[in-house]
């Protein structure tokens, strides 16, 4: 058997068709993993052994029947625990949904699972996909498996350390404004946002709508590319799930990347960032012009309003979105005598701080008399940066810049001070406000040996564009874990 | 009336100088199998929560997806009331907690509503007005709190969320209406123009048609508007009226004491018969509408309007004109015949069958509605048949039975549901028109009673009625009246 953290999808399905491990056996092998780490790491929230073993008989089935085996067929993955699984618990990381049980999948889910994979359970999150470094969680934070003292990112930081530390081989993230390509930046893997409305959000637990996205995390490209094949495409539950056809994202990733011409925004290289972190992603680029590409200096001139704008936008949505955890139909519910009183402490107990705060932040956003200065300008300097982009791409066909400007952090080291924590996502929200696509890669690490992620930003629905680069990248600079 | 309104009172000469101004806000479902965002069944009275899933209990995670149906019963809707349809509209929240809500933000239409600035005529004293609509929207019906009837209703309320996420369209007109009573002609008019394009059943007690009016008054002559008051809960027609009266005199009463109309919203309390402020605390709201991020704007191109309009069914008023115009019936007839769209198709089948329009009209009016009256039921479910009356009016023409045997014939049919021709046969109904066989019969009845034939020789013609009844009775109704008038005339005459 290879080396305990190795496993793709692609030898995964080698090894099953050799008949040298059965699915069974790889299940086994993966819980045994989880038992050992996760204590430590706290990525796992939930297990769901029983549905594991099913699905692994399927394949192990399909094998024993020689029949062909579907795309992830026998592939371990988490799911973070702010998408619905039926049957399991899912708590968002959150007190309010404790006990919460879904009766339904996730369209994602199912898809993962009608392409042959294997679901071991829930990864940790901040509460509700609101944070930076997984440390608001309400069942403890995620510890980075590169730097256990550190922070693996947020908020899919359980998925991140799980396919990092493996103990799985694909985790599904969601990314708002950052966070699964942040979280994949720390942990030192590939994380992929997709374009909005490339992959279905039905399931998905909303914290703002016009900005969540569900992706993959990987070992290599190759296998986040895998993933995104299996989960892209139009979604009879979403209707904002794009008809755009589904092209074999692992067959895209052989093109050539010669003569691609690769934007470098100024604004992303500003004050605030880490030196090494500089030092890694500058010679990131160059090592891409070796490979061909064209360096072009670029700006986007309104990447400064960005963070203003995400919190405005991310906030008003997450106000109403969280309205639903009041305490009646599912979840924590305070005892009161009165219903005011109900809502009032099922919502003052169920929520942690970082969630309270953004609720009120979005409130305020869309109250009478302040709408129009905050949410309505916040909408209209969201279409600016996007604009900004759909400009940039007239003259280049991808965009380079850092994932994080800082390696991950000590646990604990910014917990006290919220704004410093939302800078985290200085380079992620851009691409969340425009809707594009974009994927973290691994390139290189600190002195101290903490991960560098490189973020590649690409037109929408150019996924393929966006992957193709990342996996030349990855193959050229020998990141790849 | 109870006390409470009494008190009210005020005398005519102080109402007099007062204009009411009333819109109306109506929310009407719509005639869709399934929910607006989800599959779940829209169908009334099911045991509670049986109609329900992840999507319309605002689970976690799901999504809203538009049914298409909805969206075009609204787009007929809107065209039948003249507006003006929107290429782009566009959903959004509206958010506030009630255990009813699931979401905790109801899906409704704000800055972009689907239609506005249309128009619909009421008659109201002989005659016509043009009673604006100002828009036109769709949106989401939420759960129904369930106060009562539980064993620990005292301590629980209980949520039956079947009606959660039925398609509703919001319908405010303009506030054009000056009394009461047009009020009730607008309602009544709008409800003839939904059920006649199928867009709803408006069935009040089912809650698929519910009313609350915008109130204000305004000394007459005066050119602003007075402060307004939302009247809520008027739901049902004999309500709304009631409502409205009480509401009018009761600013007019604030008015004439020296006091001001409070902007607020009231609730019509049936069993006081008065309207009562809604707690401040229960309408404190910023709703914070914003665009509904889960759903794309909703595009309605000039073909699916087009498409639309051209299906559009013939409408009330179109059809009352077509009815005094190609049927030559009175404007009466034609009101009554149009009333429900059920009722003029029953009618038109009729004519169709071959019967004369205004023997069908009054067979209908005299016989068939007082039946159905009685009987509590809808026309939709009459027992006679359109082409069975048809028949029986086609009996009654041609002489084949007496007008009055029509009736007991027609008596039959609806309890029985059998045919005319066959009732006349086995009753033995059929019109004896048998010229010699009646003069017998006349000349009999004469002669049993020579002292009314000398009365009536002597110039009492109110005698002859009585000939006429003793033939009649002597045939069971059956003679032809027409040839017992002519015979009984000669033969009185004669001797
Ligand atoms: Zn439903």
């Amino acid at each position: 058997m290879s080396a305990p953290t190795a496993w793709t999808v692609e030898s995964v399905r080698r090894a099953l068709t050799a008949k040298q491990i059965s699915a069974r056996e790889l299940t086994d092998e993966f819980f045994r993993r989880i038992g050992e780490r996760n204590p430590e790491l706290n990525a796992y929230l939930a297990l769901c052994p029983e549905r594991a073993y099913a699905q692994a008989d399927r394949i192990d089935r399909q094998v024993a029947r020689g029949a062909s085996l579907p795309l992830l067929a026998g592939v371990p993955v988490a799911i973070k625990d702010v998408i619905s699984t039926a049957g399991i618990v899912t708590t968002c990381g959150s007190r309010i949904l404790q006990n919460y049980i879904p009766p339904y999948d996730a369209t994602a889910v199912t898809r993962l699972e009608q392409a042959g994979a294997i679901l071991l359970g829930k990864t940790n999150c901040d509460e509700f996909a609101m944070g930076s470094s997984n440390e608001n969680s309400a069942y403890g934070p995620v510890r980075n498996p590169i730097a256990p003292d550190r922070v693996p990112g947020g908020s899919s930081g359980g998925s991140a350390a799980a396919v990092a530390a493996g103990l799985a081989v694909i985790a599904l993230g969601t990314d708002t404004g950052g966070s699964i390509r942040q979280p994949g930046a720390l942990c030192g893997i590939p994380a992929l946002m997709p374009t909005y409305g490339r992959v279905s959000r039905y399931g998905l637990i909303a914290f703002a709508s016009s900005l969540d996205r569900i992706g993959p995390f990987g070992r290599t490209v190759a296998d986040v590319a895998a993933a995104l094949t299996v989960l892209a495409g139009e979604d009879a539950n979403d209707s904002t799930c794009a008809r755009t056809p589904v092209p074999d994202y692992t067959a895209e990733l052989h093109k050539p990347v010669q003569g691609m011409r690769l934007g470098i925004p100024k604004e992303y290289f500003g004050a605030g960032m880490d030196p090494a972190v500089r030092q890694r992603v500058e010679q990131a680029i160059q090592q891409l012009a070796q490979l061909g590409c064209t360096i072009e200096h670029i700006s986007l001139p309104h990447t400064d309003y960005a963070i203003a704008t995400y919190y405005l936008v991310a906030t008003a949505e997450a106000s109403s979105n969280l309205a639903r955890y009041d305490g009646v139909r599912f979840g924590f519910r305070a005892p009161a005598a009165s219903l005011a009183e109900m809502y009032r402490r099922t919502r003052g107990q169920g929520f942690g701080q970082e969630v309270k705060r953004r609720i009120m932040l979005g409130t305020y956003a869309l109250s009478a008399g302040y709408y129009e200065a905050y949410y309505l300008r916040a909408q209209k300097v969201r279409s600016l940066i996007a604009r900004d982009f759909a400009e940039a791409f007239r003259q280049v066909d991808l965009i380079v810049t850092p994932t994080s400007p800082v390696p991950a952090f000590r646990l604990g080291e910014r917990t006290s001070d919220p704004l410093q924590m939302y800078l985290a996502d200085i380079y992620t929200v851009t691409g969340s406000l425009a809707g594009l696509p974009g994927i973290s890669v691994p390139c290189g690490t600190t002195p101290e040996g903490l991960p560098v992620g490189l973020q590649i930003l690409g037109p929408h629905f150019e996924e393929a564009r966006v992957l193709r680069l990342a996996h030349a990248f990855e193959r050229a600079s020998g990141f790849s874990s | 009336m109870s006390r409470a309104a009494e008190e009210t009172r005020l005398p005519a000469s102080v109402l007099s100088q007062y204009e009411a101004v009333i819109g109306l806000e109506v929310h009407a479902q719509l005639k869709t199998q399934t929910k607006i965002f989800c599959a779940c069944s829209t169908r009334f009275g099911d045991p509670p929560n049986q109609n329900t899933c992840p999507v319309c209990l605002g689970l976690p995670g799901t999504l809203p997806v538009l049914n298409r149906r909805a969206l075009e019963l609204a787009l007929r809707a809107a065209l039948a009331l003249h507006c003006t349809v929107h290429e782009r509209a566009r959903f959004a929240r509206k958010n506030y907690f009630y255990p009813d809500l699931p979401k905790g933000y109801q899906i409704s239409m704000y800055e972009l509503p689907l239609a506005t600035g249309g128009w619909l005529e009421i008659e109201h004293d002989g005659t016509t007005k043009r009673i604006g609509i100002t828009r036109l929207h769709l949106e989401e019906d939420a759960g129904k709190s369930l106060h009562e009837g539980f064993p620990d209703s005292d301590r629980y309320t209980y949520l039956d969320f079947n009606r959660c996420g039925v398609p509703l369209i919001e319908i405010v007109s303009e506030p054009d209406l000056r009394s009461p009573a047009e009020a009730y002609a607008y309602l009544t008019a709008l409800k003839q123009v939904l059920e006649y394009t199928e867009v709803s059943d408006c069935n009040m007690e089912e809650g698929s048609l519910r009313c609350d009016a915008n109130v204000s008054v305004r000394r007459r002559g005066a050119s602003r508007f007075g402060t307004k008051t939302e009247v809520k809960n008027l739901n049902s027609f004999r309500y709304l009226q009631r409502a409205l009266e009480y509401e009018i005199e009761r600013q007019i009463a604030v008015l004439e004491s020296g006091g001001q109309i409070e902007q607020e919203t009231r609730l019509w309390n049936l069993a006081a018969a008065r309207t009562e402020p809604m707690r401040s605390k229960e309408f404190a709201h910023d709703y914070r509408y914003f665009p509904e991020p889960d759903l794309l704007p909703v595009r309605v191109p000039a073909a699916l309007q087009a498409e639309i309009l051209a299906a559009m069914p013939e409408l009330p008023a179109a059809r009352r004109q077509r009815f005094q115009r190609d049927y030559g019936l009175s404007a009466y007839d034609a009101s009554v015949l149009t009333d429900t769209r059920a009722r003029a198709d029953y009618f038109e089948a009729v004519v169709r069958a071959g019967a004369a329009p205004k023997a069908a009209s009054s067979w209908i009016q005299t016989e068939l509605l007082r039946r159905l009256n009685d009987a509590g039921d809808d026309i939709q479910n009459s027992p006679v048949a359109p082409e069975a009356l048809a028949e029986l009016i086609a009996l009654v023409e041609a002489g084949t039975i007496t007008a009055a045997s029509g009736k007991k014939v027609f008596a039959q049919m609806f309890e029985t549901g059998k045919r005319a021709a066959a009732i006349v046969a086995a009753e033995g109904l059929s019109q004896i028109n048998d010229v010699a066989e009646l003069e017998r019969l006349c000349r009999e009845v004469i002669a049993q009673h020579p002292e009314n034939a000398a009365k009536y020789r002597a110039g009492n013609e109110g005698v002859f009625k009585f000939f006429v009844g003793q033939v009649m009775r002597a045939t069971r109704g059956q003679a032809n009246p027409q040839l017992v008038n002519e015979i009984l005339q000669r033969l009185l005459r004669q001797e």
